[in-house]
């Protein structure tokens, strides 16, 4: 039975109306569906554009879907439904000393989610991607029949399906790895670097002594371009007392703020308080992992601070070959086009390829910039960026996007052609319409 | 470590607060009419943390075999610290009012079985001096209103029900509460355009998990519902029939 809602992605650009089916067993198979309309599972709506949206059709409601099925300490395995949000997995597993691999920057997003968007974190110089640790998964297509996919059987839907954004049918259970940890705090350095170069030295440096590495850019600064804070991490060693968090109950941002209030001049002076409040040299802290991994999640709606209009997300990944030269070309791109970002994230992607046919994370160098939606002036920016990405060999995040070209998605995931084989004749996305029409 | 029985343990509501009991390491004994969504549940319930989680099928109509059910979840639990019936079937009104055997139907589910049930496990807690009996009734039962006054009568029959109980087990030892949720996008609300009122199975649950542990006896879940049916309440007849409610 469907209804019909409001269903948003992340970035609220959001649609109104859609078709709702809830899945609410793994036993239970796809609704009829009447000619020509298409589904796409839809888990808790993190993804940032129209990737997780399906406008003309229906989405799949998985919050159901969040059983966890058996944990071999031995494998280290866990098999779980695809709807169970990675927090789920957290607060349980957590305390009996393991953790997710590979973690993205929020917890609130369900298995599924991480392995159709093929998610990464900041180890992704260690590790690889959110794929990387999947081992199996049962994949339900439209023609009733459910498959169980891994790197031996089914391998090719395997490969298409991770990173697959969700139309290569509904995961109705996968098999993740988990890594086991001594203790549930982080062990974190901070220090400042002046410039682009400074920030691939000490990310070279730290790739072998940190699990985790990660730069937060003060893309405002007017004067020095560049700068930023490097924060390398790893899992403590043993049980420390962590920094008590300052809003342990976390908040809500109950409504959308005003538009306005997220500007040039706003996001100048949060970038430069946030850089000059970090002392010189290296600081050590020890945090809870909670505010090391997902320092967001603690205000709940944080997308609300962009006020109505909602916001964009665009994050790309350049070759790590001349990586100063791109992410300068970048910089002084979005310089130049006087919107300021006022939040910007510098990372360095390893080499371990990824298991999607279409997985974004590649080596390289990757940037992500908030932007508030301020309509066509950061439009014309993004084709702006989409054309150095595209010009350096690299790649926009579906994830994250609500507009590239068609033409630009070809160029950036030339597997495409390849992978569209595998799509189910019943799954599309808003997003997939746009990119292949 | 709480000793739980449930009855519609693989309703969203039931799982939700079922979890919630999973960190302290509770044993479980649930019951539900699909054994392979027991089993599903059970699953997800011991890899949560419980400590030992029964299963039985049982088809809540049939009263016949509520007392079996129960001695059954005794031997398994031991001791029943909460007990808590949390099924429930929405009937489709506009085929109710037109078939007295439908409505009948709905009375038997929503009702009927909720009272028989009530019954017997007041008496096992009473006897055994200790527990809570948790119900989900409905703010439904309140006032009867023209799009769903089958599911309100079975439910304002469940209040009252628990209403009366709570005053007579008041010094007993036994906690009585009774639960009105508005409304909860679940499974059973699957057809419903949601709005602004509509929350999530997780929110209704951690209500009741307060609920339990401040022995409340009438809680309105989310809080605000309290308010909403006050004002409902209060309202004149005449008023209330020209809602289009």
């Amino acid at each position: 039975m469907t209804n019909n809602n409001n269903i948003t992605s992340w970035g609220l650009t959001g649609q109104k109306n859609s078709r709702i089916q809830r899945i609410n067993w793994r036993n239970e198979k796809l609704p009829e569906a009447s000619d020509g309309v298409t589904f796409l599972p839809y888990g808790n709506g993190r993804s940032y554009g129209d990737s997780c949206l399906n406008k003309e059709g229906i989405s799949l409601d998985v919050k159901a879907l969040n059983h966890l099925i058996s944990f071999d300490p031995k494998t280290h395995i866990l098999r779980c439904e695809g709807g169970v949000l990675l927090a789920d997995i957290l607060h349980h597993f957590v305390p009996r000393g393991w953790f997710l691999s590979v973690t993205p920057g929020t917890q609130y997003v369900t298995i599924g989610g991480a392995i159709a968007n093929d998610v990464h974190g900041k180890n992704h110089h260690r590790r690889g991607s959110f794929g990387n640790h999947v081992i199996r998964l049962a994949l339900l297509r439209s023609d009733g029949q459910t498959l169980i996919c891994s790197r031996t059987q089914n391998a090719d839907l395997f490969h298409a399906t991770i990173g697959g954004l969700g139309l290569t049918g509904l995961i109705l259970w996968a098999e993740i790895m988990l890594m086991p940890i001594d203790a549930p705090c982080m062990h974190v350095e901070t220090s400042r670097f002046e410039s682009l170069e400074e920030f691939f030295s000490r990310s070279a440096e730290s790739a072998w002594k940190f699990e985790y590495t990660v730069a937060w850019l003060d893309c405002a600064a007017s004067d020095a371009m560049g700068r930023g804070i490097f924060i390398r991490a790893n899992h403590c060693s043993r049980v420390t007392d962590s920094k008590k968090n300052l809003f342990s109950k976390g908040i809500t941002l109950p409504f959308n703020l005003p538009g306005w209030l997220i500007n040039n001049f706003s996001s100048k002076v949060f970038n430069s308080i946030y850089f000059n409040a970090h002392p010189p040299g290296v600081f050590e802290q020890t945090l809870d992992y909670n505010q090391f991994f997902y320092p967001l999640d603690k205000v709940r709606h944080w997308n609300r601070l962009y006020g109505k209009k909602g916001f964009f997300q665009y994050q790309c990944v350049v070759p790590v070959e001349q990586g100063t030269e791109h992410i300068n070309a970048l910089l002084k791109m979005v310089k130049g086009s006087a919107i300021a970002s006022p939040l910007a994230v510098l990372k360095v992607f390893g080499e371990i390829e990824s298991t999607g046919m279409l997985s974004f994370p590649r080596h390289g160098v990757t940037l992500a910039m908030d932007f508030p939606n301020r309509g066509s002036h950061v439009l014309t920016l993004f084709d702006q960026l989409d054309a150095i990405v595209a010009e350096a060999g690299g790649a926009v995040y579906p994830a994250k996007d609500a507009r590239m070209s068609a033409e630009n998605f070809k160029r950036f995931f030339p597997a495409c052609h390849d992978f569209s084989r595998y799509v189910d004749p019943a799954f599309s996305s808003t997003f997939w319409r746009r990119v292949m029409g | 470590m709480k000793k739980i029985l449930i009855i519609g343990a693989t309703s969203a509501i039931a799982q939700a607060t079922a979890r919630l009991y999973c960190d302290e390491k509770a044993s479980f004994y649930l019951v539900g009419r699909d054994a392979e969504k027991l089993d599903i549940v059970r699953n997800d319930l011991l890899l949560r943390g419980a400590d030992e989680v029964g299963t039985d099928t049982m088809n809540p109509v049939r009263l016949e075999d509520h007392e079996f059910m129960i001695s059954r979840a005794e031997l398994f639990l031991g001791q029943l610290d909460i007990v808590f019936i949390a099924y429930g079937e929405l009937p489709n009104q506009e085929e109710c009012v037109k078939s007295a055997r439908k409505t009948i139907k709905a009375l038997t589910i929503n009702c009927v079985s909720v009272i028989s049930l009530g019954t017997i496990l007041a008496e096992r807690l009473v006897e055994q001096g200790t527990g809570t009996l948790v119900v989900i009734s409905s703010v439904a039962g309140d006032r009867g209103r023209a799009s769903n006054y089958i599911y309100g009568a079975a439910k304002s029959s469940v209040s009252v029900f628990m209403e009366g109980l709570t005053s007579r087990l008041r010094e007993s030892g036994v906690s009585v509460i009774t639960i009105k949720p508005g409304f909860v996008d679940t499974p059973m609300t699957a057809q419903f355009k949601k709005g602004l009122l509509w929350v999530q199975p997780e929110s209704i649950a951690r209500g009741i998990k307060r609920a339990i542990e401040k022995k409340s006896s009438v809680v309105y879940l989310p809080w605000f519902w309290r308010w909403i049916m006050l004002v409902i309440k209060l309202m004149p007849d005449w008023m209330l029939r020209r809602l289009p409610l």
